[in-house]
């Protein structure tokens, strides 16, 4: 892992301010996590949780301050750099799990391939990871060609997974995933995660307006005053 | 998995609406290029109707009329041409040979064109072709009779049979010639002219079934087909002729005589500028429809640039995941327009299929109705250039969802805003 020592991810002094806005979306004076950290993310809608979520993404840069990802400055990465840096090092899953409907479950998760020039051209190995991948997650050979629209919703969250954690990332960020979820499917899946998660060394930030999950996590920070709480 | 297969699984998850697109630039695509098709295989098929004839001879009228009535069997003569002015200028000096014509009497609605033997001579029609007999021989007989290739294929008609031939161009038991049928001896090649759709028999059978008729009225005396041969079967006036020259430089000259022919006001027309000339008449229509055609076309794209743009808010969801697993904002554009490129060549290849269908269907209607044969001919440059056009305008105006989706993707990022 490059870096080791470094935190994972780092937040120095960031601030975010949307043209034409008087006040901060994001506001983080400091903010470090290191490697195999579970950090649960808690903030109310409109705290800015999306905004510092793309700001982590390399989609948006912070209007002051820096982030490093890995060591590595985002804002010294031009934009389509960001775009790889993401396709490669980081995975995201997303509320509602968000799985293309177009796609056979196999295709979800090899589909990062398209845009990761590194992953391309190891097609077959793409290949070999996913379906090793999916097999791990008790989703046999049989269903892997099967569209997603077809599959239940417990299915559906392990292809999830899968998809965010086929590349090997270093960094799992998932977005509300229990949002939709009964108690008992959100259990499981935070399970599922966390086990998963574990599997590959990955650095997990995991944001959610629900403070139910929390103590689920060895470490929480609110957002909106970017406070800490143990 | 690359962005063609993604864009193309992409579309096909959303194939309802973008059929429905496809049909309609493919209506569009259809409509201008059959335009274009039917203009110019028309023009082919109207210039090439008489060739090698100098000049065509009737009574005073219009170019345009005397074109129409003689050749076209469209309308009718507004008066004859006596046997005597006939006779007059077709010993000319100058004149090589001539046909005459003596029309005004049809059979179940194929018009019956009173002639001589000259005729499967001298009409020439395309690029230097003649009549040539399927099977059969010219009439020789007074109640002998040859028929166009579609008359005979339309009525069934063999060589041998025998029809009757009705007064005026409406078919009526009453006004039936039918004491005086005529025999087919034999049917023509197909021409793609009128001709096709002619009765063909000799000036003295049309005096034979008009002997005991006055001014279209049957008279008393009821002659038999053996009695009209008793008497003189010379006509007394004909309804056009055909004329060719010995030398066509002086065309203009025997025209200007004619036309000024002292026994009685003619007119000659050089068939082959009348048609060009008619033809120009004609293209204004075809220019508009070549207008209207165009109009369809943009409603067709800006139907295809409504249906892509209320798409982006059902694909926000798709979009972002895509941005997460590294997608470039670029790739996001490219999506939406390969997803447009898509569409557009499937309605360009659908709508020439559409075109090809019509035509094959409609062609035959075209030449029973209007005499213009159209073909089943490949795309020419003009059309491919049309198509082209239609592709480019198409990206183009894909680029418009694509810039939104762009803007989208830059601001929305990783969050899903549905």
């Amino acid at each position: 892992m490059p870096g080791s020592g470094h935190p994972v991810v780092e937040l120095d002094r960031v601030t975010f301010r949307w043209p034409g806005q008087s006040v901060d979306t994001v506001a983080i004076d400091e903010l470090r996590i290191h490697a195999g950290e579970h950090l649960f993310v808690r903030g109310a809608s409109g705290s800015g949780k999306t905004t510092l979520l793309n700001l982590l993404a390399g989609i948006h840069l912070p209007t002051t301050g820096a982030i490093r990802l890995l060591g590595e400055d985002l804002a010294a990465l031009s934009a389509s750099r960001r775009d790889q840096f993401r396709a490669e090092h980081i995975g995201v899953i997303f509320q509602q799990f968000n799985l293309l409907p177009y796609l056979t479950m196999l295709e979800n998760v090899t589909v990062s391939s398209a845009f990761s020039r590194g992953r391309r051209r190891d097609k077959g190995a793409v290949q070999e990871t996913a379906r090793r991948l999916l097999t791990s997650l008790n989703l046999p050979d049989d269903l892997h060609a099967s569209p997603v629209a077809e599959l239940s919703v417990g299915q559906q969250q392990r292809v999830a997974v899968a998809r965010a954690l086929v590349g090997g990332p270093e960094i799992l960020i998932a977005d509300e995933p229990t949002s939709a979820l009964d108690a008992d499917n959100r259990d499981r899946f935070l399970d599922l995660l966390f086990r998963e998660a574990e599997a590959q060394g990955c650095t997990l930030l995991f944001v959610s307006h629900d403070p139910a999950l929390a103590r689920r996590f060895g470490r929480v920070i609110e957002l909106g005053e970017s406070r800490e709480l143990v | 998995m690359n962005l063609l297969r993604i864009a193309l699984k992409s579309a096909r998850f959303r194939r309802t609406s973008l059929i429905l697109t496809v049909l309609s630039i493919a209506i569009s695509v259809t409509l201008l290029l059959g335009v274009d098709v039917v203009r110019k295989e028309g023009k082919k098929s109207f210039l090439s109707t008489i060739s090698q004839t100098d000049l065509i001879v009737g009574a005073r009228s219009g170019p345009t009329n005397l074109l129409l009535y003689s050749v076209f069997h469209i309308g009718n003569a507004t008066n004859n041409v006596t046997w005597d002015s006939y006779q007059t200028i077709a010993a000319r000096d100058d004149v090589a040979w001539t046909v005459p014509l003596s029309l005004g009497d049809s059979h179940r609605g194929f018009r019956v064109v009173g002639t001589t033997p000259d005729y499967f001579e001298f009409y020439g029609y395309g690029n230097d072709k003649r009549l040539a007999f399927d099977r059969g021989e010219p009439f020789d007989e007074v109640y002998d009779t040859v028929l166009g290739a579609d008359v005979a294929r339309e009525l069934g008609y063999e060589v041998g049979d025998e029809i009757v031939i009705s007064h005026g161009l409406v078919s009526t038991e009453f006004s039936a010639h039918d004491n005086k049928p005529f025999t087919v001896t034999g049917i023509l090649n197909k021409t793609s002219t009128p001709v096709d759709r002619s009765v063909l028999v000799s000036l003295a059978g049309i005096e034979a079934v008009h002997i005991d008729w006055q001014g279209g009225i049957r008279e008393g005396l009821d002659l038999d087909a053996d009695e009209a041969l008793q008497f003189d079967l010379t006509p007394t006036s004909i309804t056009a002729f055909m004329v060719g020259l010995d030398n066509k430089a002086l065309t203009f000259r025997a025209q200007r005589d004619i036309n000024e022919f002292e026994n009685e006001p003619l007119s000659a027309i050089l068939p082959g500028s009348t048609l060009a000339e008619f033809w120009r008449t004609i293209s204004t229509v075809e220019q508009l429809l070549f207008v209207l055609s165009v109009f369809v076309l943009i409603a067709g794209l800006i139907g295809m640039l409504t249906t892509i743009l209320s798409t982006l808010n059902e694909r926000r969801r798709e979009i972002a995941v895509l941005r997460a697993i590294g997608a470039r904002p670029q790739s996001i554009v490219m999506l939406i327009v390969l997803e447009t490129l898509f569409v557009v060549v499937m309605g360009c290849v659908v709508g020439v299929a559409l075109l090809y269908g019509l035509l094959a269907f409609a062609g035959p209607f075209a030449a029973r109705r209007f005499g213009v044969d159209i073909g089943l001919p490949w795309l020419d440059a003009t059309q491919g250039l049309i198509m082209v056009s239609v592709i480019v305008g198409a990206t183009l105006i894909s680029l418009i969802p694509g810039f939104v989706a762009y803007r989208r993707s830059l601001q929305d990022g990783l969050a899903i805003k549905v």
